[in-house]
């Protein structure tokens, strides 16, 4: 697929790097112009797949990087890959499940997998216990003239 | 953070600024110190100033409404924003508590309704 443009970072797993992390990647969608709806959207599917990061993958440890690749791809598609070296996932199925949670003492909602697939056009999860995660979404962003882009 | 406003039958809780996991813990606390002291019998989180908020604040609302159960109070979310009635939808939250619209309007009357479900 043809990049268009493109964002890389790293970070260490804290909470406080969460606001940074979806307000960066909102920085980087607003040169498409993109309707205030699609950019809460995708403010808050970043938001989620950070948190699962930080809150599940490298539960315990303050040793963890979390890598975010942004690109901007034609028709206005915004991709998002969110990658963590963490404990991985041993039932993605089960994890996706709404209102699943492995962290319900914390007040988790198991929510983080559907709200990141309501709030995009596609989701993917990759992952092996021991190794990390890896989550990948698509947006495609209607500008805010109303019309999507070409 | 939070402001709260207590009155005889009801607690008020002025969330302000975006809810997420790092923020969720300490307005949990701060929350639930005042509703075991007071009891009341409701609860109201306005979300009037808060900008943001993700699953997180699902999870904040869900563990409030199992608190109110607990002892028979209900719980009122009022003034949240799209972005996060969206949130609230999706989750079946707004089946929880009783939402509503409170902001003052330009007439300056106090306006109260509650959302079409």
């Amino acid at each position: 697929m043809n990049t268009l443009n493109e964002l890389k970072c790293t970070f260490p797993a804290r909470s406080e790097n969460e606001s940074f992390a979806r307000t960066m990647v909102c920085a980087f969608a607003a040169q498409l112009d993109p309707t205030v709806e699609d950019l809460a959207d995708l403010r808050t599917a970043v938001s989620e797949a950070v948190t699962n990061s930080i809150v599940h993958a490298y539960r315990g440890r303050d040793d963890g990087v979390i890598a975010v690749t942004v690109r901007l791809l034609p028709n206005s598609v915004i991709y998002i890959r969110i990658a963590d070296k963490g404990c991985g996932i041993a039932d993605i199925e089960q994890a996706m499940t709404p209102l699943y949670s492995s962290a319900p003492a914390e007040e988790r909602a198991g929510l983080g997998f559907t709200v990141m697939q309501s709030f995009t056009d596609s989701l993917t999860v990759r992952s092996r216990v021991g190794s990390g995660t890896t989550v990948v979404m698509r947006k495609r962003m209607r500008h805010e003239a109303g019309q999507t882009g070409d | 953070m939070v402001e709260l406003k207590a009155e005889p039958q009801k607690l008020t809780a002025y969330l302000s600024g975006e809810i997420d996991h790092h923020r969720a813990k300490e307005l949990r606390e701060q929350i639930d110190l005042a509703v075991r002291e007071q009891l009341p019998p409701v609860v109201v989180l306005d979300f009037r100033r808060v900008t943001f908020m993700d699953s997180s604040g699902i999870g904040l609302i869900m563990g409030r409404a199992r608190l109110m159960e607990e002892y028979g109070g209900v719980l009122e979310i009022h003034n949240p924003s799209p972005q996060i009635r969206k949130v609230l939808r999706i989750s079946g939250a707004d089946r929880l508590a009783v939402l509503r619209n409170t902001k003052q309007t330009g007439s300056g009357k106090e306006q109260e309704h509650e959302y079409a479900q």
